[in-house]
């Protein structure tokens, strides 16, 4: 990262697509940019955060963010936000009212889908907001387009009085590929000037600025069709022209090297008349476009009939060469050759885990236990992983904060069979202060019968540990104030009495908790105090094993769920009534273990001991 | 220059090193003046699961990602995973395989089995693998993190390039902010090259 950082104008790197558009934005002039930590997206302002001259934050969530962004162009700042495709659905309704304010300072909106749903709930192609919006769509294809786009977003923005979206995929922002940097250019601030009709959206003020949004989404038109951002790379055979955009532009090059390829970059407005130019020298057009039909129906409905898109190619998931090549293939009536020559072994899945002595594995083992009493309302982050083995504990994920909410509807839709389960929502300290405290509030207002439990690990885990208002600290890790949950939920209306914070690795207590508040018909929060492992804060303390002969393989140790425990050996045994047990007998792997207890706290026989202390018995 | 694109997968489980050998590869083929594209998918993966990372490099490098059945080395960094990868192979590749075993919960809690000899399975099939202990060599070179330059070593002869550019990669890193592991690294670096030798002699031995 800081390679970039550091980079002279011209040299030449391997950076991600997110490294470059950071570059971008610095050499831009850009001088606020906020964000909220979401995969494919987090590392942009990771990134930015690292050069000198400009405003970078972490936002509390996307709206926020977007709003940080808006009021830094109002003062005539070059300003920029970064989200996640879910990001923008969040940071919607600033964003849809400041597309018809437009802007001062050049206001850029990079948003990353997760086309191939790599770590996301749904995969939504971010394009539609183009239209909807009526701003300008632009969308790299590498980290070089990524690069020059970022930089060329800000003067299309101020030229044209409009936010510009950056529309990005995992294979942009995630891919490494050689760039060449250029030079910063100096872009000072205006400051901000008073123009109630230009920022006060009263209905009379809007209504005055409506027709100049309709008028500008026409010039876009216009630049579209000249940018040379589109362009037609030629090519001999003439069967199929194919008309693409961001990563699928290099999967069309890699998969048909002769095929002349009409390659969008500035994708909204559709420059339909260039389309029309390729199409009247080749056979068939085929628009390959990730995710949705958004080009090939714009076209269509410009009129344009014989063209094909979808009905050849799937609307889920990257269009990668052995996706491409089978569908065109066959379109044209050629044999398909199979692609692989040796078979493909699936030994077993190995779906992602929850870290050695997570915190929050000692809440889900706890909710396994009353699993049949209770209804678990989830959430977004690494927790979500207590849907999996051997867990089994999350009933809904939805979308950030929303296992507040839902829990509610749960709580207020009861039947006569569900009527006596507790209702529990599991949520994290980074997604409570995002999107989770309005739905607490609601909570609270509507007399719901909720237990809430806020794993509070004090970091942004899954996107890879990013500071947040509860940390303490900010995105280039300066000390902020931070919150405290207690007081927090406390104004929001809970009960004292009814608020607890625990310790997570202490199994009993977190077990009695649940209980005891669960049977309370009024919402209670608990409050899990345990820092993430990876985090700065987590100290590693001394490492436990297993007394061989001491371990009777009741296999209790296994559902706390640590990677750290495995089976050593099974053995079937034949109780007195007949029935078989399956006795599983344990070790640790000392060298992954913290110490953290959890284990040590499930086991009847008191088979798991420090480390250390083993090592002096023997 | 040729037209030839260099496909390298490397893959293993997350934790391992898999996108640090795969970016001082890519480094390799920049600093030998060739586009590159380097592909993984992070997010989720992170946490303890399958992990790949995609290298390609040549004149001009197009799809960021290795189409199955055209790999020409795949590096794995764990056996299982070396079978599951296995596919990408084109035809002659070549799968240099760590024989580490790592077993996830699902397999340890019995929900799943692993197989008894990915490497046998491979071969079976027809290909090409060269396996050895990349931990027992980092063990008696005395530090279990020379696992990835063991790697490294190992392929470093299958290249378009000479060995010698991709272990100056390796150890420039460490030159500058840790000289004191240079040596070592060397030795990792030739003791995988040694290791990839002697599985191919043996291999065809058999």
């Amino acid at each position: 990262m800081s390679a970039a950082v550091q980079a002279k104008p011209q040299s030449r790197l391997l950076l991600s697509g997110n490294d470059a558009i950071a570059r971008g934005v610095w050499e831009a002039g850009a001088k606020v940019a906020a964000a909220y930590p979401g995969t494919p997206s987090t590392e942009i302002l990771e990134s930015l955060s690292l050069y000198p001259d400009l405003y970078a934050e972490w936002s509390v969530n996307e709206k926020v963010a977007m709003e940080v962004a808006i009021g830094g162009s109002m003062s005539g700042a070059r300003s920029f936000c970064a989200m996640k495709h879910v990001g923008l659905n969040v940071a919607s309704d600033a964003f849809m009212t400041v597309t018809v304010a437009g802007v001062i300072g050049g206001l850029v909106i990079a948003v990353a889908d997760d086309v191939g749903m790599s770590s996301s709930q749904n995969e939504q192609d971010s394009r539609f907001w183009g239209r909807f919006a009526h701003v300008p769509v632009l969308e790299p294809a590498d980290s070089q387009e990524a690069y020059e786009m970022a930089k060329y977003a800000f003067e299309l923005s101020e030229a044209y009085n409009t936010p510009v979206i950056l529309r990005l995929t995992t294979r942009v922002c995630h891919v490494k590929a050689v760039v060449q940097v250029g030079e910063k250019v100096a872009h000072a601030i205006g400051g901000f000037k008073s123009d109630a009709r230009r920022w006060v959206m009263t209905p009379a003020n809007a209504k005055g600025l409506l027709p100049a949004q309709i008028a500008r989404e026409g010039k876009l038109q216009t630049l579209a069709e000249a940018s040379p951002m589109n362009f037609l790379d030629d090519g001999s055979d003439k069967r199929i022209g194919f008309v693409t955009s961001g990563p699928a532009y290099m999967h069309v090059r890699e998969s048909f090297p002769d095929a002349p390829v009409l390659k969008l970059g500035f994708t909204y407005p559709v420059p339909v008349a260039l389309v029309e130019k390729l199409a009247a020298q080749v056979e068939h057009l085929v628009v390959v476009e990730e995710t949705e039909p958004l080009m090939e129906q714009e076209l269509k409905a410009a009129g344009m009939q014989k063209i094909h898109g979808k009905d050849l190619l799937p609307r889920l998931g990257e269009l990668t060469p052995n996706v491409l090549i089978p569908a065109i293939k066959t379109f044209l009536g050629e044999p398909v050759p199979p692609s692989t020559t040796y078979p493909k072994f699936d030994p077993f899945p190995r779906p992602p885990t929850m870290c050695a002595a997570c915190p929050h594995m000692g809440v889900y083992y706890s909710l396994a236990r009353m699993r049949k009493n209770v209804q678990i309302s989830g959430d977004i982050g690494c927790y979500t992983l207590g849907a999996g083995h051997p867990w089994n504990a999350l009933d809904s994920t939805i979308s950030m904060g929303a296992s507040m909410g839902i829990a509610l509807g749960m709580d207020k839709a009861r039947s006569e069979e569900t009527k006596d389960k507790a209702v529990v929502a599991v949520i994290g300290d980074s997604t409570f202060l995002h999107m989770g405290m309005q739905g607490l509030l609601d909570i609270v207002y509507n007399r719901g019968n909720v237990t809430v439990l806020i794993l509070d690990n004090r970091t942004t885990g899954m996107t890879g540990g990013q500071n947040h208002a509860g940390t303490g600290k900010g995105l280039k890790g300066d000390d902020t104030p931070r919150v405290d949950f207690v007081r927090l939920v406390e104004a929001l209306g809970v009960k004292p009495e009814r608020i607890s914070k625990i310790d997570p690795y202490v199994l009993p207590v977190v077990f009695k908790t649940i209980k005891r508040e669960t049977a309370i018909p009024e919402v209670s929060v608990i409050i899990t105090d345990r820092p993430c492992v990876l985090s700065e804060f987590y100290t590693k303390i001394e490492p436990y094993k297993v007394i061989d002969d001491d371990c009777t393989g009741c296999g209790n140790c296994i559902n706390v769920g640590c990677p750290a425990i495995t089976v050593k050996r099974s053995e079937s045994k034949v109780r007195a009534d007949g029935k078989v047990n399956e006795l599983k007998f344990t070790t640790i792997d000392t060298a992954m273990c913290t110490g953290c207890h959890m284990c040590v706290e499930s086991c009847g026989p008191n088979a798991i001991v420090l480390a250390k202390s083993a090592a002096a018995a023997e | 220059m040729s037209d030839v694109i260099t496909n390298i997968l490397v893959c293993g489980t997350g934790g391992q090193g898999v996108m640090t050998a795969a970016e001082i590869l890519s480094q390799a083929a920049i600093a030998r003046g060739l586009d590159c594209k380097k592909s993984e998918v992070a997010g989720m993966a992170q946490r303890g699961g399958v992990v790949t990372s995609h290298v390609r490099f040549g004149r001009r490098v197009w799809s960021p990602v290795i189409t199955p059945g055209t790999a020409d080395i795949l590096v794995a960094f764990e056996v299982a995973e070396g079978s599951r990868w296995a596919d990408m192979l084109r035809p002659g590749g070549v799968a240099m395989v760590n024989t580490i075993r790592l077993v996830p919960p699902v397999v340890s809690a019995g929900l799943f089995k692993y197989p008894d000899d990915p490497v046998a399975q491979m071969r079976a099939a027809g290909v090409t693998v060269y396996d050895f202990d990349a931990g027992a060599i980092a063990r008696e070179l005395g530090d279990l993190r020379l696992v990835n330059t063991i790697m490294l070593g190992a392929i470093a002869d299958y290249l378009p390039f000479p060995a010698a550019e991709l272990e100056e990669q390796i150890v420039g890193r460490f030159r500058e902010r840790k000289p004191a592991m240079v040596e070592a690294n060397q030795k990792a670096f030739a003791a995988g090259r040694d290791a990839a030798g002697s599985a191919k002699t043996k291999t065809s031995a058999a």
